[in-house]
């Protein structure tokens, strides 16, 4: 194997031993971007100059890693792929950047998205679509596809997304990496360009589940930034990776495997529940009866919350600014009118109208409201569960990477795609998502764990007890 | 230097002139009061008024993309005790909500400001009356919020400005119920709020500033109805004498009218200082909605109640308390009393002369009279001059025993604002102790017998009049020195029982 396609657990042993240096990873790293980018467009740019150190600390981490293009870099371009933030560079880094670059991080660029994290597919990037590094005629997912598809092409040994819906999961389990949600609160949101603010956390996609652990090691942490950030002791995640689940009890919601689930994608997480079972663990059937509230709760609330964290993209401070072509009201809305018009894509546009028709007098009560209500439900749901259960397991998505186009003029499919992750977001519970199969067209299957509130432990010893069993995450692909 | 202006003329002084009236006026008062907090509401900026534009920002305050806000809990203390004040119920349930409209002085394109639970509700405040009466101004409530940037329009160059200092500027908006029946009953109102938030600290008051801003609902409605009438909302106003004046011309406005047969509608009007008038800013079919939803940014928490009988327990006495308790303990009048409270520094100032010396309604006049005099006139506070209660009662004893005539003693009142010095010093400085010894006094009464014979005619003749012109001379003669009382005795001897 290559440097830049092993995890960056092994890359950190061989450093520390004095085998390979940060700046050859990079270098590898590098290559790989030159010689497989034109295919995969991961990154809506890349970040040059890097200073690399090859001196090391004892909690250095120097390893190449993309970053999502909603999560703001001082002084460096950062657009969430839209079109209407081009040329805003923040003054100001994010409290995970902060942390990373105090681990000598080597940030090899912005990772593509879908604009705003809008979208399943990312194909609603103002840059273009990023593909599948499985199959490029395919989606890598989204949002984060294109932090996932970085990973998965070896363009970065790991990556950081964001997650409002199964922003990092799904794009996680389309192209065969690991992929985790972190409990809203324990990973800093100050300097995430918000989508929906109380659903959106940032989070690890990485080779596999010990890199998984690292990463989340790194960017979590109580930040008096961020008033919804959780003060607590910081756990070592990486203490969970142990392989024995003798006795875990596993929760298996009915109501998930449902008509629509592709049918490989069933019996792939039907197999890895027996694995689970054989290595131990006790699995049940458990319901979270109000699931099928879920996605038109979450499409409600979360577009609600981003038509008005949109609001401020007005081309007054900084981005885009649109001349008006001719006065129609007065300047300034002129102004307003056209920038936003230019500025964003179609998706955007929609959940901007959809969310602004949500919170409108009249019309509150009725859906933001009702919505609010509908997530305690949901929540209880998940409360209940987990007096008798240790962690859910489900699939990731219901299908495997479909083709590009094929979703972009049915919102309604596209939306289905978060069916299963868009739970653990109105909870706010960990969710991790781990390869667990292939399909017989070679494209990734991916196994979602779920656990309670702050028990990231939970699911990196589930999910670290299944990979140390199988061989799904050692398949690299071949570009 | 944060200077208080006082001023003297309270809701106690003024004459209503009261006609056969056809209609009832409405009035309800929203106040938005700037605190005085080290930094603004949501991030660590400092909260200053009138540094270099755009010089106290930062991500938070600017809006930036990924910014968070996150609560400077002196802004909530403040509210609290504000609220506490004005008599509010305080809801320990702190929650805030986003208010959503767009303009270039607003970052975000949306206001964090406090929607279905104030932190403050169901207050009310007494405005003490001519009458000696007190009218009950009740408050609907009062909630947090942030302020905005300012707009500077550029003619010159035909394009505005924003100024973001102001952004995040924490915000009280306290809001009455109709309860107040005329423009000076709002005046009163506010002088009486205003006066009050000075008691606590908790903001610099100045409407020129922008530290206090007022707008105002105002209907009519025949006497006798109990249903309130269309209202009308009047913004623009840059201080209480314009808040009275734009109510006053929006009550003719509306009688007029109604009384033309005419309705009123719904609108917001702008007053303009220099016209003396309001015009029409917007009318109700334009009204913003304004999609307020909970902030989530903001997770919603509980104040303890410990925290809040804390501030409870930390609050000051109140303006109409200390008019009472002045009242009482020192036996002043209604007027007298509303002087000193008209300032808490004077009020302080007063309680600690009163420590040194017995003659309280002398201290007061003094006060009331040459030292609010000097501070009104030169627009100065307290802090500013030199005066103490120590210095001030020394120099009262002297113009009590004597020493000193009470025109003397208010020249030695001006030297002593200037200077550290003892009374004795100045006094003595200046050469201006009383002339009582008779032997002087008598040959100054020789000079003055000897150049007025007229005068002296007059009196001997039985018409006493002229003795107060020849004290005067005798006065002028030793440049306000000699004891007026003395020279009038000797005056008296010397012509009358000759």
């Amino acid at each position: 194997m290559k440097l830049n396609e092993l995890t960056a657990h092994e890359i950190l042993d061989l450093i520390k031993a004095g085998k390979e240096t940060p700046a050859a990873v990079y270098k590898s790293v590098k290559e790989q971007i030159s010689k497989t980018e034109g295919k995969v467009h991961a990154y809506a740019r890349l970040i040059d100059n890097q200073e690399i150190d090859n001196k090391l600390r004892v909690d250095s981490c120097p390893i190449p890693i993309a970053i999502k293009d909603n999560i703001c870099i001082k002084d460096n371009e950062t657009t969430c792929a839209s079109k209407i933030l081009q040329g805003f560079k923040p003054p100001y880094d994010a409290t995970v950047i902060k942390k990373l670059k105090d681990s000598k991080a080597i940030f090899v660029g912005n990772a593509n998205m879908d604009e705003f994290a809008f979208g399943s597919s990312c194909e609603t990037s103002a840059f273009g679509p990023t593909r599948n590094p499985w199959n490029i005629d395919c989606v890598p997912g989204g949002s984060s596809g294109g932090s996932a598809a970085a990973v998965a092409s070896s363009e970065a040994v790991w990556a950081i997304g964001s997650d409002t819906g199964g922003s990092i999961r799904q794009p996680a389990c389309l192209c065969g990496v690991v992929g985790l949600k972190p409990t809203y609160g324990v990973v800093s949101r100050f300097g995430l360009i918000a989508f929906a603010s109380s659903l959106d956390q940032i989070g690890p996609i990485t080779k596999d589940v010990i890199d998984n652990a690292l990463l989340l090691n790194i960017i979590s942490g109580y930040d008096e930034n961020d008033s919804t950030s959780v003060k607590m002791e910081k756990p070592d995640y990486t203490k969970a990776l142990i392989k024995d689940i003798k006795g875990i009890r596993i929760g298996i919601p009915k109501e998930y495997f449902i008509e629509g689930i592709d049918p490989e994608v069933e019996k792939s997480v039907k197999d890895s529940i027996e694995k689970l079972k054989s290595l131990g663990a006790v699995v049940k059937e458990i319901s979270l009866p109000h699931t099928e509230y879920a996605v038109a709760t979450y499409y409600i609330t979360a577009t609600a919350e981003a038509s008005s964290n949109l609001a401020r993209f007005d081309g007054v401070q900084y981005g885009l600014r649109a001349i008006p072509k001719s006065q129609r009201k007065n300047p300034i809305v002129d102004m307003y009118e056209e920038t936003r018009n230019q500025g964003f894509g179609r998706e955007a546009k929609r959940r901007i109208m959809l969310g602004t028709y949500a919170l409108s007098s009249g019309y509150y009560d009725a859906y933001y409201l009702r919505a609010l209500k509908v997530r305690t439900l949901i929540k209880n749901d998940f409360d209940k569960v987990f007096k008798d259960c240790d962690c859910i397991v489900t699939p990731t998505s219901p299908t495997t990477a479909f083709k590009i186009g094929e979703r972009m003029d049915d919102p309604i499919a596209m939306y289905l795609s978060d069916i299963y992750t868009i739970p653990a977001n109105l909870s706010g519970i960990p969710a991790i998502s781990i390869p667990c199969g292939f399909s017989k067209n070679n494209l990734p299957i991916g196994l979602q764990i779920m656990a309670k509130a702050f028990d990231e432990k939970m699911l990196f010893k589930v999910a670290y007890a299944y990979e140390q069993s199988t061989d799904w995450h050692k398949k690299r692909v071949s570009l | 230097m944060n200077r208080v202006p006082i001023g003297t003329k309270s809701g106690l002084v003024y004459k209503m002139t009261i006609e056969n009236k056809q209609f009832d006026t409405v009035i309800g008062l929203e106040v938005h009061l700037q605190l005085k907090t080290q930094s603004k509401i949501f991030c660590g900026c400092a909260n200053n008024f009138g540094a270099e534009a755009n010089s106290q920002v930062c991500p938070v305050c600017l809006g930036l993309p990924g910014s968070l806000p996150v609560l400077n809990k002196k802004v909530l203390e403040y509210a609290v005790k504000i609220g506490l004040a004005l008599n509010c119920k305080i809801n320990s349930y702190i929650k805030f909500d986003r208010k959503n409209y767009y303009y270039p002085d607003l970052p975000k394109a949306y206001q964090i400001s406090q929607y279905d639970f104030p932190v403050c509700y169901q207050g009310f405040v007494l405005v003490p009356q001519e009458s000696s009466t007190v009218k009950k101004v009740g408050i609907t409530r009062a909630h947090i919020e942030e302020d905005a940037g300012k707009l500077i329009h550029d003619n010159e160059n035909n394009c505005s400005l924003v100024d973001y200092n102001r952004t995040g500027t924490p915000l009280l908006e306290i809001v009455t119920e109709p309860d107040l029946r005329s423009a000076q009953e709002a005046y009163d109102y506010l002088q009486i709020l205003k006066l009050t938030l000075q008691y606590l600290d908790v903001s610099d008051c100045d409407m020129e500033k922008g530290s206090l801003r007022c707008d105002a609902n105002i209907s009519i409605r025949p006497v006798g109805e109990t249903k309130l009438g269309v209202k009308t909302e009047l913004k623009n106003m840059n201080s209480f004498r314009a808040v009275k004046a734009a109510l006053t011309f929006e009550e003719n406005r509306q009688t007029q009218v109604v009384k033309a047969g005419g309705k009123i509608t719904q609108e917001t009007r702008l007053w303009d200082e220099a016209k003396q008038m309001s015009i029409t800013m917007r009318s109700k079919e334009e009204a913003h909605d304004y999609r307020y939803f909970p902030d989530p940014d903001l997770t919603p928490f509980q104040v303890d109640s410990s925290v809040i009988e804390q501030i409870r327990k930390s609050l000051p006495e109140l303006p109409v308390d200390k008019w009472e308790r002045i009242k009482k303990e020192y036996g002043l009048n209604d007027y007298d009393a509303w002087i000193l409270v008209s300032s808490p520094e004077i009020a302080a100032f007063f309680e600690e002369c009163a420590k040194l010396h017995t003659n309280y309604k002398n201290i007061c006049n003094w006060i009331s009279g040459s030292l609010m005099q000097e501070i009104n006139s030169r627009k100065l506070s307290l802090g500013d001059l030199r005066i103490t209660p120590r210095r001030l009662v020394e120099l009262i004893l002297k113009a009590e025993d004597g020493t000193l005539s009470n025109l003397v003693a208010k020249d030695v009142f001006r030297y002593a604002l200037e200077t550290d010095k003892s009374i004795d010093e100045i006094i003595q400085e200046k050469g201006l102790a009383q002339v009582s010894d008779s032997v002087t006094l008598e040959k100054i009464v020789d000079e003055i017998i000897t150049q007025n014979e007229n005068a002296v005619r007059q009196i001997k003749n039985g018409d006493e009049k002229p003795l107060g012109f020849l004290v005067g001379q005798a006065m002028k003669k030793t440049q306000g020195k000699a004891n007026p009382k003395k020279i009038g005795e000797i005056l008296k001897r010397r012509i009358i029982d000759a």
